[in-house]
């Protein structure tokens, strides 16, 4: 009863037999042991297993493999450009102390750079409104606010001295 | 190197791998053959188990093993240990009623572990657990303590008939009561303090194996303390020799004292996997942890406070029902008793206060220490209690904590603890200036213009931290030690590697313990890593709980490093040809005294892994120090926190547009680390005050607040940013004159909130609120409050 | 979650016949209250369609007097969309402050009126509106659409195509979040078009969305904040739980009402 999906996930090409019920976020850590990404509920409410589908943050954990089949999935892993350099929310983060334990980072990020993507200069109502997917228990958010509004000036500031693409998705 | 990296805002050294997902959670990790666990849990409160049926689940596909209660009965396994013994009022030990680690013969709250199915893979384990038969008789469930202690309400537990585990007292009743007897006034209360479920962000996890070759176990767990872990499970659980059993805790997504305990489910798995002779991974869904994790808090008070005519505080006096749970946690019963009732002293010279306390079980998830942990249900009695009073006598807020104020130190409360030294005006004056309340007063009638009611209110705490000197915690009644072991291995080219029993969950000690390390050394900071959670690496540990972390762990590690600078002096001394005594250490050289002659630290450890020109005949080769600290006192951060909140009386919603913390926590390494610390704790405050509960139907006994559709997490736009200061008395007694600052937050902010939520509705005639303070609870407080602005303060 | 049969049809028509002759088989729009309801195993259909493919119910346009949108169309797509923006600004609202970022960039139009959960907001602007929702085989009036908690008018394997909505003279909506889940408590939706008022509540009537009919007789009169100051739903025929009482949300049915008048007076 085993399916065939195949799909893009951070630039390469996977193809899988999977269990319909394989839940996208089992697949990346599962089968392409992508731990980045990781399961904090079961209700979709927390966001620690963000990741993006075709561009779009998405919570993995609320979606099947088999949807995604066909789709470019692109998961913390894959925002680091080559240089191995941290994505500029990345490296906000760390500057701003915006993390603690680490566990919903990697979604907290994805979601932020679907944020700023949308909103290319923040003010920290716009922030704040635009985490209500993911859930943090240790920062009290406030220095994931500082580091989402430092990131998006940085971003900004990217685009306008590069006309390169903007990194990852 | 020589730059100070004392106080100063290092960014984090695990930060990268967190960052780009290469932080390695317990269920990041994978083994070869490794099987599945999913629990079999009681969908009811209280019931017999009249027989289970597992034959079905046994046959179905991918299973490996199903176990249950007479399992484990049958192969000797031992029940879950309580670590600390309340003797109550009657010199009586408490009720310690067995918990075994799978059911036997009843279940007792919704999510008792019933059976244990291993299967290849999750699904498969989850789809075989609905073939289990289990034949319920369904039992009365009690779950609130008040309605447990009620007569002819259902037992929980045969050895205690009518639920109290211990009725416990504290403090001098005689002079209590005789104080009151003679006060000009006396404010009182009824609150409960509601339950809160911790709710680290990852839920538990664990993956054992057994090895046939070794005979022996390794046991991955998300896990505050590794070792009392293994303790715990090998001397009282398993029967097993603790040094046949490896316990890691790798990185840990939060804790906050829900992964302080040993569980059921890791117990069962570790057990299980030399059955099964593979691999057991599991990992709590979060329904799961909802259920099973232990919760914090509820309880159920009344206090009293006795003052003179001037406003001084004569006496307090306590009664708490503090509920339990169905069995006790790890540390259950000393959280409503030894960390509750000796800070009700708070930060004021009340010379007498008595408080009683009784313990019971419910058909609820087991409670255990919660951030903070007694500490803030503390502060909220003693802080709740001077709001109201300084109300009641039209007294300004600030002004009656200051004619109650401690000012000199040490001093011996009345509860029995020695505050070692403050500086309560300071952090009060600070935060009064940060929070501009002489501007409030403005920004009020602003608020009324457009139809909102502004609050403000003060909290000003303190609490006992770095657990804890062990022999008084011995007389106490802890059954293990307190102290902390540290090691400092310096390599033969001068890097260091620390091992720490303490554990790093989220609060940084990769950075703050290798910042002390480095300026101790006055070595670079990347030049030092710190080793934490895992026992098969680390000499020992107590872990990481109490804010204890730096004062006791870091205190531990200073330890060693005096011993390293010590044998360093000598081993300088034989190749600088020069005297001991004349051997002077200076950021990173020994140097003999008012010369220019010096040997690094890396010349020296070299010289100690390749004694060549080494006096061997007097010393050991090698630079490797461990060392192990037991504190003489707790350490006593203290702060006043004044929050203000903006209501809107049309719909009950509470919003907080201001919160300020001032804190002294003592010496700080990292302030950017510590800052992070409080913004933490604040928001679970706030949480408790607002927004978190956690409810069980009074009937059914089942959880209402078991996912996230129903617990109210905050989010970031519940939040305000927040305004952080520090002032800095240090700690007298121990090496680093550090405090501890991991708690501060959850306990000075649930009284400031609702003291600010008081004081917005108080021109309504409202007096009281129950946390949290639900848009509905405030509508309702204003629909049936008599306005009395007489009486508003 | 069950095992089930996945499917993933390439066209409508190919759906449809899927879905008629699938035994206890689901459609699968965005997922995002469906899949954590297999999880929780509440939910365990045998097979699940996917409409996920079908292109043909994507997509917003303005049809004469009527936006019509895509089944398919996802909640982040309508938030943003000039011609939303353009036509009936407070769905663009509504859709904006669905669930949350992610869960909007996953969520459907259709897929919320098909669950039908009690709480949700799109049911609201349907009925609001009175939008026209369109299957595969007819137009079912939004008066029609709704029948109760996760019930609505769709025969088994009834697929949604698009909704119709009427463009309006003014409207708006205001919710009252949940703290937890951040579904409406209680979410008011309200439009006037000429001589004709719609006032939708959602979030507190104990058999999912309703009318205010009151208060639509007195916003006709009188499109005004007074207009409805006294106007009461009875907790009688409210939802009662551990956020808010019954008592409460009547209460805050007035509130919201008002407060999305003021909206669309102000035409936000």
């Amino acid at each position: 009863m085993g399916i065939g999906i195949s799909l893009t996930v951070n630039g390469k090409a996977v193809a899988a037999e999977i269990d319909p019920r394989t839940l996208l976020v089992q697949f990346l850590r599962d089968n392409l042991l992508l731990t980045g990404t990781h399961i904090g509920c079961d209700t979709g409410q927390c966001g620690a297993c963000t990741v993006h589908l075709d561009g779009r943050a998405v919570k993995s954990c609320n979606v099947l493999a088999a949807q995604a089949g066909g789709t470019t999935v692109v998961t913390i892993e894959g925002i680091t450009p080559a240089d191995g350099e941290l994505h500029p929310m990345q490296a906000a983060f760390r500057e701003h102390h915006g993390l603690q334990c680490g566990f919903c980072t990697p979604g907290m990020v994805m979601a932020a750079i679907d944020l700023v993507k949308h909103h290319p200069h923040p003010d920290e109502q716009t922030i704040r409104t635009g985490l209500d997917g993911n859930l943090c228990r240790c920062t009290g958010y406030h220095n994931i606010v500082k580091a989402v509004q430092s990131a998006a000036a940085a971003m900004a500031a990217e685009r306008s001295s590069s006309p390169r693409q903007e990194v990852a998705s | 190197m020589s730059e100070a990296v004392i106080g100063k805002s290092v960014r984090r050294k695990e930060d990268k791998r967190f960052l780009t997902g290469s932080g390695q959670y317990t269920d990041d990790v994978t083994l070869p053959r490794q099987t599945c666990a999913y629990f079999l849990r009681s969908p009811h409160a209280h019931a017999v188990i009249r027989k289970i049926d597992t034959a079905a689940a046994q046959a179905a596909p991918g299973v490996v093993a199903v176990f249950t209660g007479d399992d484990l009965a049958a192969a000797k396994v031992g029940g879950l240990p309580c670590g600390w013994l309340i003797t109550d009022v009657n010199g009586q030990p408490m009720k310690e009623p067995p918990h075994p680690p799978l059911a036997q013969g009843k279940v007792r709250y919704v999510g008792d572990t019933v059976a244990c199915v291993i299967a290849e893979t999750v699904y498969q384990a989850k789809d075989a657990a609905e073939l289990i038969d289990v034949d319920y008789e369904v039992l009365p469930a009690v779950v609130r303590p008040d309605d447990a202690i009620k007569p002819g309400a259902p037992a929980v537990h045969d050895i205690a008939p009518d639920n109290v585990c211990y009725v416990w007292s504290h403090g001098d009743k005689v002079a209590t009561d005789q104080a009151f007897e003679h006060a000009a006034h006396v404010t009182k209360l009824d609150f409960i303090n509601n339950r809160l479920i911790p709710n680290a962000i990852e839920p538990r996890a664990a993956v054992a194996q057994y090895s046939r070759a070794e005979d022996s176990y390794t046991l991955h767990v998300a896990n505050q303390n590794p070792h009392v872990e293994r303790l715990l499970m090998t001397a009282f659980v398993l029967g097993l020799p603790e040094h046949k059993v490896r316990v890691i805790a790798p990185d840990v997504g939060g804790g906050f004292g829900s992964k302080i305990y040993l569980y059921a489910e890791e117990t069962v798995i570790t057990w299980a996997s030399k059955q099964v002779g593979r691999p057991i991974k599991w990992t709590a869904e979060r329904s799961e942890s909802f259920l099973s994790d232990a919760h914090g808090r509820d309880h159920v008070t009344h206090a009293e406070l006795a003052l003179d005519n001037n406003g001084k505080f004569l006496a307090m006096r306590v009664r708490t029902t503090a509920n339990l749970g169905a069995y006790l946690s790890t540390f259950a019963s000393c959280i409503p008793t030894i960390l509750y009732a000796t800070l009700l002293a708070g930060q004021y010279t009340t010379p007498a206060i008595h408080c009683e306390v009784t313990g019971v079980f419910t058909n609820t998830s087991p409670v255990d220490a919660y951030r903070g942990a007694g500490r803030p249900e503390a502060a909220f009695v003693v802080e709740r209690l001077v709001a109201a009073a300084a109300r009641e006598l039209g007294i300004d807020q600030a002004d009656l904590r200051r004619r109650n104020f401690i000012t000199e130190f040490p001093y011996q409360t009345p509860v029995g603890l020695t505050y070692d030294a403050g500086n309560f005006n300071a952090t009060l004056d600070e935060a009064v200036k940060l929070a501009d309340v002489a501007g409030f007063e403005m920004r009020r009638q602003e608020a009324e213009r457009r139809g909102k009611l502004r609050g403000l209110g003060y909290s000003c705490y303190i609490e006992a931290c770095g657990l804890a000197p062990s022999n008084l915690a011995g007389q106490l009644g802890a059954r293990a030690g307190l102290f902390e072991a540290g090691e400092v291995r310096v390599h033969p080219t001068g890097s260091v590697t620390v091992f720490t029993g303490s554990h790093s969950h989220g609060q940084g000690h990769e950075t703050t313990f290798a910042q002390v390390v480095a300026d101790r050394l006055g070595i670079a900071v990347d030049s030092v890593d710190i080793v934490h959670g895992d026992t098969g690496r680390i000499p020992f540990g107590m872990g990481t709980y109490g804010s204890r972390s730096l004062a006791v762990g870091g205190a531990a590690i200073m330890k060693a490093l005096d011993k390293i600078i010590a044998k360093g002096s000598k081993i300088a001394a034989h190749l600088l040809e020069a005297a001991e005594a004349d051997i002077e250490y200076d950021h990173g050289t020994f140097r003999v005294a008012g010369t220019d002659r010096g040997k690094t630290i890396a010349e020296v450890a070299f010289a100690a892994y390749v004694p060549h020109n080494y006096p061997l005949g007097e010393l050991e080769p090698g630079l490797d120090e461990s060392a192990f600290y037991d504190p003489t006192n707790f350490t006593y951060p203290a702060g006043s926190h004044i929050c203000e909140v903006e209501i809107d009386p049309e719909t009950g919603v509470t919003r907080v547009v201001n919160f300020t913390a001032v804190d002294d926590f003592g010496r700080i390494i990292n302030p950017m680390i510590v800052e992070g610390q409080v913004h933490g704790g604040l928001a679970q405050g706030i949480g408790q005050a607002l927004l978190e509960n956690g409810v069980y139907d009074t009937d059914s006994g089942q959880l209402v607040t078991g996912t996230y559709m129903d617990y109210a997490m905050p989010r970031a736009d519940d939040l305000p940013s927040f305004k952080v200061d520090t002032q800095m008395t240090p700690c007298t007694h121990n090496p680093l004159g550090v405090k501890g600052c991991g708690e501060a937050g959850a306990i000075g902010a649930p009284p400031a909130v609702i003291n600010a939520v008081i004081d917005a509705l108080a021109p309504r005639g409202v007096t009281h609120i129950e946390m949290p303070a639900t848009p509905e609870r405030v509508w309702r407080a204003l629909q049936t409050a008599k306005p009395s602005r007489a009486k508003a303060a | 979650m069950h095992a089930f049969e996945f499917q993933r049809p390439k066209d409508l028509k190919h759906a449809a016949t899927l879905a008629r002759k699938t035994e206890n088989a689901r459609l699968l729009a965005g997922g995002q209250s469906l899949l954590p309801t297999m999880r929780l195993r509440l939910a365990s259909p045998d097979a699940m369609i996917d409409l996920g493919g079908l292109q043909e119910l994507r997509g917003i346009r303005l049809e004469g007097t009527q936006l019509v949108i895509g089944a398919m169309t996802r909640h982040a797509e309508v938030a943003a969309s000039k011609d939303v923006m353009m036509a009936i600004p407070a769905l663009a609202h509504l859709a904006a402050d669905i669930g949350d970022r992610q869960v909007r960039n996953m969520g459907t139009l259709g897929g919320s009126l098909a669950n039908d959960d009690p709480a949700a907001d799109y049911p609201a602007a349907v009925l609001g509106l009175g939008a026209t929702v369109n299957t595969y085989k007819r137009a079912i009036p939004a008066d029609k659409f709704f029948k109760g908690l996760y019930e609505t008018a769709l025969r088994s394997g009834e697929i949604i195509v698009s909704v119709s909505f009427p463009l309006v003279k003014r409207a708006a909506y205001a919710k009252f979040k949940n703290p937890a889940s951040r579904f409406a408590i209680v979410g008011v939706f309200v439009s006037e078009t000429a001589g004709n008022v719609r006032v939708a509540v959602t979030g507190a009537g104990a058999a999912g969305v309703f009318r205010a009919k009151d208060m639509e007789k007195k916003l006709a009169a009188n499109f005004a904040l007074e207009a409805i100051a006294k106007s009461r739903i009875s907790p009688d025929k409210l939802t009662s739980d551990i956020h808010a009482s019954a008592e409460y949300r009547s209460h805050l049915i007035t509130v919201m009402a008002q407060r999305a008048v003021a909206a669309a007076l102000v035409g936000k």
